[in-house]
């Protein structure tokens, strides 16, 4: 792989040891994939923030890079924690839980990290264009950022992309390069997608059949805030990146030779459907993941009219979003027992610590994850959920 | 004595005890890093412990928080003496990378499965079979 002479300066441990070790990664990685140089980034999203995933020994890691003198070059946020960073006595959070997550964000804004604490930057203020090179981790994000708005990143892991930070450049190669963003099997949908749920059934039931490449949709018009679900469940379901979708996203006319065809009729996702939702008994409602929009929270509040909800509803977003909500419509929403919360969500919070086992969710990828952590899933649309579970 | 070449992802030499496996790993979630017990249900090493031996697998799989867990169990004096596998991906190789420890990839691992003591030659490229 070519590097320049900056590069190879860095490499070789002139500008501290630490530096050296992240372009080594870069390098690597580089070299392990093909990349010819390495390609400034515009902007970095780091995962691995909350203290549930990353324990003790990640702790003690981003607080030695911090105590260095090292800095992130480029703007980065950060992924959500585990714990809203000023309502977690309000989540029933420990104190000592909180005291090492607010040791991880500390140090990451030493580093020059911004709190964003968001899995959705580009609701938040972080918002690359078109052709844009970027450096994201998040899978739910960096679908988003590919498919919707035709940036340009890898899927990031949570130290490739911290590399990335505080180096300004990631390896080119992969979704970097326009010949590798064609799609390869083509999606198309008979049937009414009736609600945000059925995007994330539609993604469960394509990745019964396919686990990678790149899906061209063609059949149905969707909102971002309908994107952002229908990404996030692939990425969760599957290893997806990118996927196109004809006269909705940027890059839908990037065709390969279509390899394979999968139709999709009103009988294929009422069935993939019944085999996602089982009948359990929530103890939550979690809604935003990823970070619910203001819009989202809007349909909430629209669609509750005024009914009390049986079992406490926790709408996830970003500090930024919750900020455009009035605090009058907060209190109302409070005494019907839904409640905001910002910087974390349901897949990286401690729910099991703070005697969670149950949740009911509309968002796929939380399905998918809270499932692996062992949790009793029930998955429905916000409407049906509002209805089944409100007083009268 | 054998030789098996490979590439070298993470430099260093380390000789030891081989443990095998031709099912990914899954580092977050499949792996205790304060005991280096395998716990993912239903893997061939389930119950098992990584520390202190070549573990030689197929290639990581999972959420990228592995590469965190791959550093974890260095700082906790657990870590595998060295890493082989067949085709490192990102996980693999920024945790092996970032926690300095020795990792090589590019290897037929079935050639490995019944070895019982290797050394791995990380800076060199170079796999030696001693038992």
């Amino acid at each position: 792989m070519y590097l320049t002479k900056e590069e190879e300066v860095i490499l070789s441990g002139e500008k501290g040891e630490i530096l050296a070790r992240f372009m080594k990664l870069l390098v690597k990685l580089g070299e392990k994939f093909g990349a010819e140089k390495l390609i400034p980034v515009s902007s970095v999203q780091i995962a691995g923030i909350s203290y549930k995933n990353i324990s003790d020994p990640g702790l003690e890691f981003l607080e030695e890079i911090a105590r260095s003198d090292v800095k992130t070059n480029v703007i980065s946020f950060m992924n959500p924690a585990g714990m809203d960073l000023e309502l977690w006595k309000e989540l029933g959070i420990s104190e000592e839980f909180a005291k090492k997550q607010l040791r991880i964000i500390d140090a990451l804004k030493k580093l020059g990290v911004i709190a964003s604490a968001t899995c959705t930057p580009y609701l938040a203020g972080m918002l690359p264009r078109f052709k844009e090179h970027v450096a994201w981790s998040e899978s739910s994000a960096v679908i988003f950022a590919n498919s919707v708005l035709g940036a340009r990143t890898n899927r990031e892991g949570a130290f490739t992309a911290l590399a990335s930070a505080l180096i300004g450049k990631t390896p080119y190669y992969g979704l970097h390069l326009e010949e590798n963003r064609k799609a390869n099997f083509k999606i198309k949908v008979d049937c009414k997608l009736k609600n945000e749920a059925d995007f994330s059934i539609l993604a469960y039931f394509l990745c019964k059949y396919f686990k990678k490449g790149i899906p061209f949709f063609e059949g149905f018009i969707a909102s971002a805030d309908e994107l952002k679900l229908l990404g996030a469940s692939l990425a969760a379901y599957g290893a997806f990146a990118l996927f196109h979708v004809k006269d909705v996203t940027p890059e839908a006319s990037l065709q390969n030779e279509f390899d394979d065809k999968l139709l999709v009729t009103e009988q294929d996702l009422s069935k993939a459907k019944m085999e996602v939702v089982k009948e359990i008994e929530p103890d939550i409602i979690a809604i935003g993941c990823p970070h619910a929009s203001i819009r989202e929270i809007k349909k909430i509040f629209s669609l509750l009219e005024n009914k009390k909800m049986k079992i406490p509803v926790w709408v996830f977003t970003s500090r930024v979003t919750k900020k455009l909500v009035d605090e009058k419509f907060r209190n109302i929403l409070e005494k019907l027992n839904v409640k905001i919360f910002c910087d974390t969500c349901p897949v990286v919070m401690p729910l099991k610590e703070i005697g969670i086992k149950s949740v009911a969710t509309n968002s796929g990828k939380a399905r998918f994850y809270l499932l692996n952590q062992g949790m009793n899933v029930y998955f429905a649309d916000l409407k049906t959920l509002i209805d089944k579970f409100s007083e009268g | 004595m054998k030789r098996i070449k490979c590439n070298p992802v993470s430099g260093g030499k380390a000789e030891g005890e081989v443990i095998f496996t031709k099912e990914p790993i899954s580092f977050y979630g499949g792996v205790d890093m304060k005991t280096a017990r395998v716990i993912e249900k239903g893997h061939e090493l389930e119950g098992k412990s990584i520390a202190g031996k070549v573990l030689v697998f197929p290639h990581g799989k999972g959420s990228t928080v592995g590469s965190y867990v791959i550093y974890g169990l260095k700082k906790y004096g657990k870590a595998p003496l060295a890493l082989v596998v067949e085709e490192a991906e990102a996980i693999i190789i920024s945790g092996a990378i970032l926690a300095s420890i020795p990792c090589v990839d590019g290897v037929k691992i079935n050639e490995l499965e019944n070895v019982k003591k290797i050394m791995v030659n990380a800076d060199k490229g170079e796999i030696e079979v001693i038992e």
